[in-house]
């Protein structure tokens, strides 16, 4: 053994800590000490500093960080897991920013351009809750004609059509959009918009706060500070609100881990963040030049990471429609405990069949999660429970019967 | 018992003593390979970085005490006693394990446990942190086939439109094509035509090995059995006239699942499991090495899952032919199967790695372990190899059996290489036998390309 000490020294393999790599290079050799250090802290329910964070994107072995989120998510959560019925309606595409990362946007006068008429919403929202939704959620583009009267009234008109569904609507970028047009404060806007029906805050826009990505994937939105005070005023006003991280593009792993403190710290403060969603980039029509996908064991390891290091968040969503089927099922052993919902394309061409549409994806969704061995739990928006699915299989089918 | 009682090597022997580039080695002796070297003496191995790699690994391993053994070994200590708990602790204990432990582990244990304990195993095999592919070409000579499963949506019957069967000409295009992008072998394999005696592949095989000097890889056992059929043969002739006119190797394709009742109802002619075994080892004996494939995710259960691994391992006891273990899952479109039995449930990535995890466990006699991207996906084929796969296939420049069951998922070297690091592995062009060809270590900025992705 003694004979064999010169050899690690001899060992060249460690590039310097702190490399200045933008793209993230994951398994950058770290010292196996740090990252058992920042694993066994967590695992004695220690709060992860910055460089904990760092070296858990590291880690050489993913089994091993996964266990350890494991580990703290069946703590937390046992072996729950949440999905809801919702639907995505998108009241416009019209947008006068021009974020490089999005395939959304339109401006106005483009082809494919949109914006939909009170009666298209209305429509949309009854079919949802005939198919059996519970959640209305409503994001669109900066519509450079809309005010704060129709973003009400589109509220409105949601809730005439669908009274019992929650409506999660509006990003911070929106909020801040409208309450600048409008010359008010965000809050004044909030207080509005709540009175109009809005039942809580989406997690979009937040994207990575760090500047140095941020002015290059989208320098005209929002900025980060900007972000997290909206969401700060929601909370205080009883609103509660999801975040996200928007990843694999450009940004490297200590915006990543950057991001999460900064929504752990906010956490800390209100305690009104719900739930913690990463979306994985779509390389599909984007200004940025990036044409690959998310590998998977970086969705698994950004779950396991967000799992550890985000100790005062319950949930941890694996988005199952930007990672895809199999990881949003394989994450739900590396710490996420939902995996969205049943939602349902909102094209008209699919108006017709989307009852059909929306009982297909409950029932993929129910047999991924058992397939997972985990307990399929609907949930409200608020992460009430509405039905526990629990894995007897006679029962389940009874009830997805009647669900049908 | 629990896991204190358990009498493990000392981790850093043994990751040195059964370090990777060793094991391939010995593959390579067992299957009495051509081109296999002598083993490095000890200063040539310290003088390469892979094995000074596995060296302070496993010494930094035993410095440290690793958080995830000590989640494995409270968690198995927790268990019930029964037939659950002694598999995870064969299985911690790197010990041989049965049917029954096999299956408890399939049905009961946790994802995260067979990863680890896979990846435990894995590392007596592969301690090196490298992961395998290779370049090659799956030449389909023809697509006659009087057998038609099922589950196949390639084959066309004698005449039928669009049948075809390769001229030599075209077959050296291809091979021409593979040589020229860095492959060393072809593959090839078609269906069972009844038109093509045994002059016909010797004339072929001897043609393509005076043309090339590359490794063949050809044929399945029910596409030999149909040449010994129609020439009439024994197959023990067939195979050694094969091997005299230049065949290599043989893919272990077809296999399926090897349980009987299973095979009769995916295939009505390629009837008994006993007959895939018999072929293979008769392959053996000839001296000709083979993989073995599954394919599974169809009207299979569980047990017949670890009843297909039983008997790959038993006939590996007996004669040491296979140098890999390859798996499958079923395709969905396209094929008569799905029109059968609409209902199938189409294998998702927990199931997945379960099964690659377990195949990892109780394959002690096989080194190699690979995954599938093709049918699973970049993502998860990336994914298992943190379940016990060491190995992600070939990047096939030509694959029409899996594409006409409507699966698309395109890689290329530079993409497969990328796959394969940021998995956390160093990414390794092997050969067929699993010699390293070509090696893409790690660099530090992200946004360089390495010269060999440049191509």
């Amino acid at each position: 053994m003694e004979m064999l000490e010169p050899l690690l020294a001899a060992v060249s393999h460690r590039p310097p800590e702190n490399s200045p790599a933008r793209n993230p290079e994951p398994f950058k050799r770290v010292s196996y000490q740090a990252v058992q250090g920042a694993l066994r802290k967590a695992l004695r329910g220690e709060r992860l500093t910055f460089e904990d964070g760092v070296n858990l994107y590291h880690a050489p072995d993913l089994g091993e960080l996964g266990a350890v989120a494991n580990e703290i998510n069946l703590a937390k959560n046992g072996r729950d897991v949440y999905f809801n019925v919702n639907r995505h309606i998108n009241p416009t595409n019209i947008c006068a920013l021009s974020c490089k990362f999005c395939a959304f946007s339109r401006k106005p006068g483009e082809p494919g351009a949109y914006a939909y008429t009170d009666d298209e919403i209305a429509t949309r929202a009854r079919l949802a809750v005939e198919s059996g939704a519970t959640e209305i959620h409503m994001v669109g583009g900066l519509h450079p004609r809309w005010n704060l009267k129709t973003y009400t009234n589109i509220i409105r008109v949601v809730k005439e059509a669908a009274p019992q569904a929650h409506v999660k609507a509006f990003t911070a970028v929106e909020l801040d959009w409208l309450a600048r047009r409008e010359r008010k404060t965000v809050r004044e806007v909030l207080e509005l918009l709540r009175e109009a029906g809005l039942g809580s805050l989406p997690g979009g826009g937040a994207e990575i706060f760090a500047p140095y990505v941020r002015e290059t994937i989208c320098d005209t939105k929002l900025t980060a500070e900007g972000w997290i005070d909206i969401h700060r005023t929601a909370h205080g006003l009883g609103l509660r609100s999801n975040c996200t991280m928007l990843y694999g593009h450009i940004e490297d792993v200590e915006s990543r881990v950057d991001h999460m403190l900064r929504l752990r710290a906010l956490q800390d403060e209100t305690r009104g963040f719900q739930v913690f969603i990463p979306l994985a980039f779509q390389p599909e029509n984007n200004d940025l030049g990036i044409t690959k996908h998310t590998y998977g064991v970086d969705d698994l390891k950004n779950i396991a990471v967000a799992r550890i290091l985000l100790d005062n968040f319950r949930n941890v969503k694996a988005y199952w429609i930007m990672m895809g089927n199999h990881m949003a099922q394989a994450a739900l052993h590396y710490g996420a405990n939902d995996v969205d919902g049943t939602v349902v394309e909102e094209k008209i061409a699919n108006m017709a069949g989307s009852r059909s549409g929306m009982k297909l994806a409950h029932e993929r969704l129910l047999s991924l999660i058992r397939a997972a061995d985990r307990i399929p739990v609907e949930r409200s928006t608020t992460y009430e429970v509405i039905r526990r699915f629990d894995n007897d299989d006679s029962k389940a089918t009874a009830e997805e019967r009647a669900l049908a | 018992m629990n896991t204190s009682e358990i009498n493990c090597p000392p981790r850093a022997t043994h990751a040195f003593h059964d370090a990777g580039f060793l094991a391939s080695i010995e593959t390579r002796q067992r299957v009495g390979a051509p081109g296999w070297q002598e083993a490095p003496t000890l200063p040539e191995l310290l003088a390469r970085d892979d094995a000074r790699f596995a060296l302070s690994r496993a010494l930094w391993e035993t410095r440290v005490p690793r958080v995830h053994e000590d989640l494995l070994k409270a968690r198995i200590d927790a268990m019930p006693e029964g037939v659950l708990k002694t598999a995870h602790l064969k299985a911690w204990n790197l010990e041989r394990i049965d049917g029954e432990e096999g299956l408890a582990l399939l049905e009961h244990a946790e994802l995260e446990m067979l990863g680890l304990l896979a990846t435990r195993r894995k590392e007596t095999f592969h301690p090196h942190r490298k992961a395998t592919f290779l370049l090659d070409r799956n030449i389909n000579y023809t697509n006659v086939c009087r057998i038609g499963c099922d589950f196949c949506a390639f084959y066309r019957r004698d005449k039928e439109e669009g049948a075809y069967t390769l001229s030599h000409e075209a077959i050296f295009e291809k091979i021409d094509e593979t040589i020229a992008v860095g492959g060393t072998s072809v593959l090839m394999q078609g269906g069972v035509n009844p038109h093509l005696k045994i002059e016909y592949y010797e004339d072929l095989f001897r043609a393509i090995k005076e043309r090339y000097k590359l490794h063949l890889h050809a044929l399945s056992v029910i596409e030999i059995e149909g040449i010994a059929r129609v020439s009439r043969l024994t197959v023990a002739e067939t195979l050694e006239r094969l091997k005299a006119a230049g065949l290599d190797s043989i893919p272990g394709a077809g296999a399926e699942i090897l349980v009987d009742e299973i095979r009769l109802d995916q295939s009505p002619v390629k009837r008994h499991a006993h007959r895939w075994i018999d072929v293979m080892k008769e392959a053996h004996r000839a001296g000709l090495p083979t993989t073995a494939t599954m394919m599974f995710g169809a009207l299979e259960e569980k047990r017949h899952v670890i009843e297909h691994i039983l008997r790959v391992r038993d006939a590996q006891d007996e004669t040491r032919g296979f140098y890999s273990f390859i798996m499958w899952t079923f395709q969905g479109e396209n094929t008569e199967l799905l029109k059968k039995h609409p209902d199938i449930h189409l294998t998702t990535a927990v199931e997945y790695l379960k099964v690659v995890a377990v195949s990892r466990l109780m394959m002690d006699n096989i080194p190699n372990i690979q995954g599938s991207w093709v049918t699973m996906g970049p993502k998860v084929g990336q994914t298992a190899l943190h379940y016990g796969a060491n190995d992600m296939g070939s990047i096939m420049i030509e694959e029409n059996v899996v594409s006409a069951a409507g699966t698309s998922f395109v890689l290329d070297r530079a993409g497969m290489i990328d796959l394969v690091r940021r998995a956390g592995f160093t990414p390794v062009h092997r050969d067929i036998y699993y010699n390293l060809l070509a090696e893409y270590p790690e660099y530090e900025l992200g946004n360089q390309t390495h010269p060999s992705e440049r191509l």
